[in-house]
């Protein structure tokens, strides 16, 4: 495995989601809460819009980083808050931006910070995956 | 809340058979496009049985646990007033397709904050064997009925 220095960018992308995506995510994990394709439900329960499946988000930040490991590498933890939700526009979708850098490392193992971003503003915090070395 | 949760026993949850399709399925759903979670051939190269899932996918089991927490009717969660407040894995090693999982669901904490009440449990997910795959943990937060608050 390639050498891991803490501060280090090992990975940035942005995601485009569209609703389509999330229908994908919905039919593909089994969670279908119509918060996340029904603008009319979403409404009613007061939401802005609908919204991306914080789970989905949560998947697309480990993939950002597991893209950018070798495959072999082993994941020993990943945990993330929910603090604010994406909102995806019927129309021109969202964009769900990712940046990967290393937060530390010790002889066994690496732990990679998330920042995950929507329009500016973080949607998880405490963003963290730790891979064995 | 119930605050009785906390301790009760469940029963396994029915075994989940993971398809290789189903991971191939996950992955795209989740942008995830490293080679081993949909070419066998990388992910045999990289020392696994067959295509590995996103870690994430672990939810998909947990979430049979978190339906067996809805259908306590004493649970007094309300699934239109929970958010999904947090999440954690803690792997053992990676699932691959071909696995054969249950999940045991524990309610390990739950935390009342004004009307709001945060819930933790874990799912513990095992193989066919018998080994640990990998624990989920979920907080849920509950918030305030409207009427009860009046």
């Amino acid at each position: 495995m390639r050498e891991l220095t803490v501060g280090d960018v090992i990975a940035e992308r942005t995601v485009h989601l569209t609703r389509e995506s999330l229908v994908r995510y919905a039919g593909a994990s089994g969670d279908f809460n119509p918060i996340h394709y029904r603008d009319d439900v979403a409404a009613s329960v007061g939401l802005p819009g609908v919204l991306a499946h914080g789970m989905l988000t949560m998947g697309i930040a480990s993939s950002v980083v597991l893209a950018a490991l070798p495959a072999d590498v082993r994941l020993i933890d990943y945990g993330v808050r929910f603090t604010k939700p994406v909102v995806v526009d019927p129309e021109t979708g969202a964009d769900v931006h990712v940046v990967a850098k290393v937060g530390v490392v010790d002889e066994q193992s690496a732990r990679i910070d998330l920042t995950v971003k929507h329009a500016e503003t973080t949607v998880l915090v405490k963003a963290q995956l730790r891979v064995a070395l | 809340m119930n605050n009785e949760l906390v301790g009760r026993e469940f029963p396994p949850t029915a075994p989940y058979l993971v398809g290789r399709e189903k991971v191939r399925e996950f992955a795209r759903a989740v942008f995830a496009d490293a080679p081993q979670h949909t070419d066998v051939a990388a992910a045999q190269a990289a020392g696994y049985a067959d295509v590995v899932a996103p870690p994430t996918f672990a939810m998909v089991i947990q979430d049979l646990t978190l339906q067996q927490l809805l259908a306590e009717t004493d649970s007094g969660i309300v699934l239109a007033r929970t958010i999904h407040a947090e999440q954690r894995f803690a792997y053992t090693r990676p699932i691959v397709a071909g696995d054969e999982l249950v999940a045991k669901l524990a309610v390990t904490g739950i935390r009342t904050l004004g009307g709001n009440a945060m819930i933790t449990s874990d799912a513990t997910i095992t193989d066919a064997a018998g080994e640990h795959v990998v624990t989920a943990t979920s907080v849920l937060l509950v918030g305030q009925d409207a009427e009860e608050a009046k």
